[in-house]
């Protein structure tokens, strides 16, 4: 009996020794699936880029480029040895970071704008005096930080980073075209090309360029974060001449074209309206008076103290695909009186998903929530693009034309979205029946049509056009989104439905572009 | 019988509710089975993000009803194996969103006496305690503060002096737990960078317990409490940020807890509970009582030892 009890206590002490083992390797730092992302090598190398349909560029050279050395030139010469200096001595840090943007520079710029937009996703914390303090752009690092990183401030930074992206790009290719510079790796067989390196040209460097044009527009959105941009630009300049597929030169001339090119954006950005979009109290008033001038019950803010709109005017920034008279021309019409039969329909519905969550209806609201803190539904349709798009070989120029047309897309879908929420006015479900309790954070603004369905119905139209094996995903990823905001009890089911007619509409007119913009040719 | 009461701080952090438990220096006689429900109250409407101390009037005051199901079995006078299985109802009194409710974590430690000697009248023992933490259910743990739990599977080991002079006596205890990665809804989240996962690395927590008070005997005895719980790791939740449940959740709690053999019924205790968060970071100032009873019945043997 002694000796059983003597093993029993063996084998328990054993057993929990064993059970801490076990368990102290399962807690461990997630590995993020970006990390794992192929090397870029292009199917197709987009040559004829340069003559592809810039979109804000009259003309790819618009923006002129140095001429470069000629290979000959004893100053080229030293470049190709400044690679193999390099080379010769290379650290598992910089092996890291050679891995990290050989999957792409465009794709890389996005995950950082993404990341930044996460970091400042946060709504200002109440003054004393129950106000709200508004960020400001010239003194980005005092509370509150500057930029809010809301949905539609979101969906215009990634639409200036993408567009900047592509008419920097075609630039490049257009350049590289002309000059044809060899890789470096032609004129010297010492030199190791550490990754996949289309062969054609390599002056400039359209890695610097989409680069150059990628930090200037970041700096733009993110201005406190200048330290931290101009560290990821240095590494990915780094990079391109310690792997082998450029030289100082190509990579110094193409992140000044970039920031030439992107200067055209960032004078565009500074009068879109976006500045104003925050509005002042009388414009606050004039909303609410025209929905009660109609007879209706005028959305009102669910915070305590009551918070401002979210950009009420957001609907008056210019876009990329409609101008404003389209704006004004698409809203749709007028959705049933709060004072109707139709509305209390409506209004039923939501209590009754309110009433009866399932788990599964929490996580579908839960995946698709990107609320306060997150990359924003936008940033969410970037990240769904790009896990598909590291898996279809294209080149820099054509990645940066895809994300260009989806994030435009989704800019124009902001636009219409805010301009449709502010003219109607609608109150969110909980207001009308302070019974309806939500399953995720209630936005702060008006509920006619669903931002996430507008956002979807455009991003599953564009995603489709360019990739039109995964069709059918994307539908159905849109319609579970726009649905997860009825499950969530913060929306009705017609502003979902008509939210998704509008982004489908507007994600028509990037298509539309996409098919004579020359890269399908 | 040796049941704490047991509070739910629950709300921003129901581990802590292990350092709540079997943190006393008593043992079941072997065959001897203690089962009985604890009912807890929990509040609070001030909390600290990171450090900064706030309200937040978009919640209000947040609350927590639990009751708990618990049995301890003495497998002999010197090892017990102890249970707890709470169903946890959180609910916010301001603001839109929609509280949670569900069954939570099956908790099993296994307590055992290591060493113990009588020191010139002091009742000293040294005791050793590993746990394991079990989600029962596919509760949502991403939905702070008003998740009823963290639903990571865990283990813990704690290290017990337990010293007793008359009736007086005192008992401290300090804990490790290691937690296992947790997966949520979503597969992309942000705590000081992005990570593209759905798999949230949760931060280990150590603690100390030390209880001291009047002990007639196991069924009857008052003690203050004071607890302190240190996430090791983690993040500060951001001004206005929701928390996340990585965060580095850290608190100071002290309390009173009584337990008294009821009069006339063999076997059968009641129980009773109070704390106060008084410091803490990344967590609400929690208040809560909670009270129960327990019933302690012999198994087999009709032989009844107590220790002590």
């Amino acid at each position: 009996m002694k000796l059983f009890k003597f093993k029993f206590a063996h084998i328990i002490g054993v057993c929990c020794i064993l059970g801490l083992l076990i368990f102290q390797g399962c807690q461990k730092e997630p590995s993020s699936r970006v990390d794992f992302y192929p090397s870029l090598s292009p199917d197709k190398l987009d040559t004829q880029a340069g003559s592809w349909l810039p979109i804000l560029l009259s003309s790819p050279d618009e923006v002129e480029c140095e001429i470069p050395l000629l290979t000959v030139s004893p100053d080229y010469k030293l470049e190709l040895v400044e690679i193999k200096s390099w080379q010769a001595k290379l650290t598992d840090n910089d092996r890291e970071l050679i891995k990290y943007w050989s999957a792409g520079t465009v794709l890389r710029w996005n995950e950082i704008m993404r990341e930044l937009v996460a970091k400042y996703n946060l709504p200002p914390y109440q003054n004393a005096d129950g106000t709200y303090p508004v960020p400001n752009a010239n003194n980005p690092l005092a509370y509150p930080f500057f930029p809010f990183a809301n949905p539609p401030y979101a969906s215009r930074a990634y639409a200036y980073l993408s567009a900047a992206q592509y008419d920097a790009a075609i630039s490049a290719y257009f350049y590289k075209s002309k000059f044809k510079r060899s890789r470096p790796s032609v004129s010297d067989p010492d030199i190791k090309e550490l990754i996949p390196v289309p062969r054609d040209f390599a002056y400039p460097s359209e890695e610097a360029v989409i680069s150059g044009a990628s930090a200037a527009i970041l700096k733009l959105m993110f201005p406190g974060e200048q330290d931290f941009i101009e560290q990821k630009l240095q590494e990915c300049k780094n990079v391109r001449i310690m792997c082998g597929g450029n030289t100082r030169s190509e990579v110094n001339a193409g992140e000044l074209l970039g920031e030439k090119v992107a200067q055209k954006f960032i004078n565009r950005a500074r009068q879109d309206g976006a500045s104003k979009s925050v509005g002042n109290p009388s414009d606050w008033q004039m909303l609410e008076d025209r929905a009660v001038n109609r007879g209706e019950t005028p959305w009102k803010s669910m915070e305590t103290p009551a918070r401002p709109p979210m950009l009420p005017l957001f609907g008056r920034v210019k876009g990329f695909l409609l101008d404003s008279s389209e704006v004004v021309q698409g809203r749709p019409a007028a959705p049933p009186s709060v004072h109707s039969q139709a509305f209390k329909k409506e209004l039923d519905e939501v209590l009754y998903y309110s009433k009866n969550a399932t788990r599964e209806r929490t996580r579908i609201v839960h995946f698709w929530g990107d609320g306060v803190g997150t990359y924003t539904p936008p940033g969410h349709w970037n990240a769904i693009a790009c896990d598909d798009f590291v898996n279809l070989n294209f080149s820099e120029v054509r990645w940066a034309r895809n994300l260009a047309l989806l994030n435009m897309a989704m800019f124009d879908a902001a636009i219409c979205c805010w301009d449709v929420k502010n003219f109607y006015y609608t109150p969110r479900p909980s207001q009308l029946n302070p019974e309806i309790k939500t399953l995720t954070g209630l936005p702060n603004f008006p509920s006619f049509t669903s931002g996430h369905s507008t956002f979807s119905g455009a991003a599953a139209t564009i995603l489709s056009y360019l990739h039109p094996p995964k069709q059918g995903n994307y539908v159905s990823m849109a319609n579970e989104a726009s649905l997860s905001r009825l499950y969530g009890a913060i929306h009705y089911r017609m502003d979902t439905e008509v939210g998704m007619t509008m982004g489908v509409n507007i994600g028509q007119k990037a298509v539309n572009r996409g098919k004579n913009d020359g890269a399908d040719k | 019988m040796k049941w704490k009461g047991l509070i739910y701080s629950a709300l921003f952090l129901p581990i802590s509710l292990l350092s709540q438990t079997e943190s006393d220096g008593l043992f079941m006689a072997k065959n001897n089975f203690c089962g009985g429900f604890v009912a807890g109250f929990s509040q609070w409407n001030h909390y600290w993000e990171g450090n900064f101390y706030r309200s937040n009037e978009n919640i209000g005051t947040v609350s927590s009803n639990s009751i708990m199901l618990m049995g301890n079995y003495g497998i002999n006078g010197k090892t017990n194996l102890i249970f707890t299985l709470p169903y946890i109802q959180n609910q916010a009194s301001a603001g839109t969103l929609i509280g949670q409710q569900g069954l939570q974590d099956l908790n099993v430690f296994l307590k055992r006496e290591l060493y113990a000697i009588n020191f010139k009248g002091w009742l000293t023992s040294f005791n050793g305690t590993l746990g394991l933490g079990l989600p029962t259910t596919n509760y949502v743990a991403d939905y702070l503060p008003l998740s009823i739990g963290m639903k990571s599977q865990t283990a813990s080991a704690k290290m017990m002096i337990d010293v007793q002079k008359k009736q007086f006596f005192i008992t401290a205890s300090a804990f490790g737990m290691l937690r296992r990665n947790i997966e949520i809804d979503r597969d992309a989240y942000y705590t000081t960078k992005m990570i593209y996962s759905n798999s949230v690395q949760m931060p280990s927590v150590t603690g100390y317990n030390i209880r001291t008070g009047w002990r007639k005997d196991p069924d009857h005895y008052i003690e203050v409490i004071l607890d302190g719980m240190n996430t090791i790791g983690g993040f500060d939740i951001r001004r206005n940020d929701m928390p996340f449940p990585s965060n580095n959740m850290d608190a100071i709690k002290v309390g009173l807890n009584l337990k008294w053999g009821i009069p006339g019924i063999n076997g059968l205790s009641a129980m009773a509970m109070a704390m106060q968060t008084v410091a803490g970071r990344n967590v609400g100032m929690t208040q809560s009582v909670a009270a129960g009873a327990v019933y302690q019945f012999e198994i087999s043997s009709p032989k009844k030892t107590n220790k002590k």
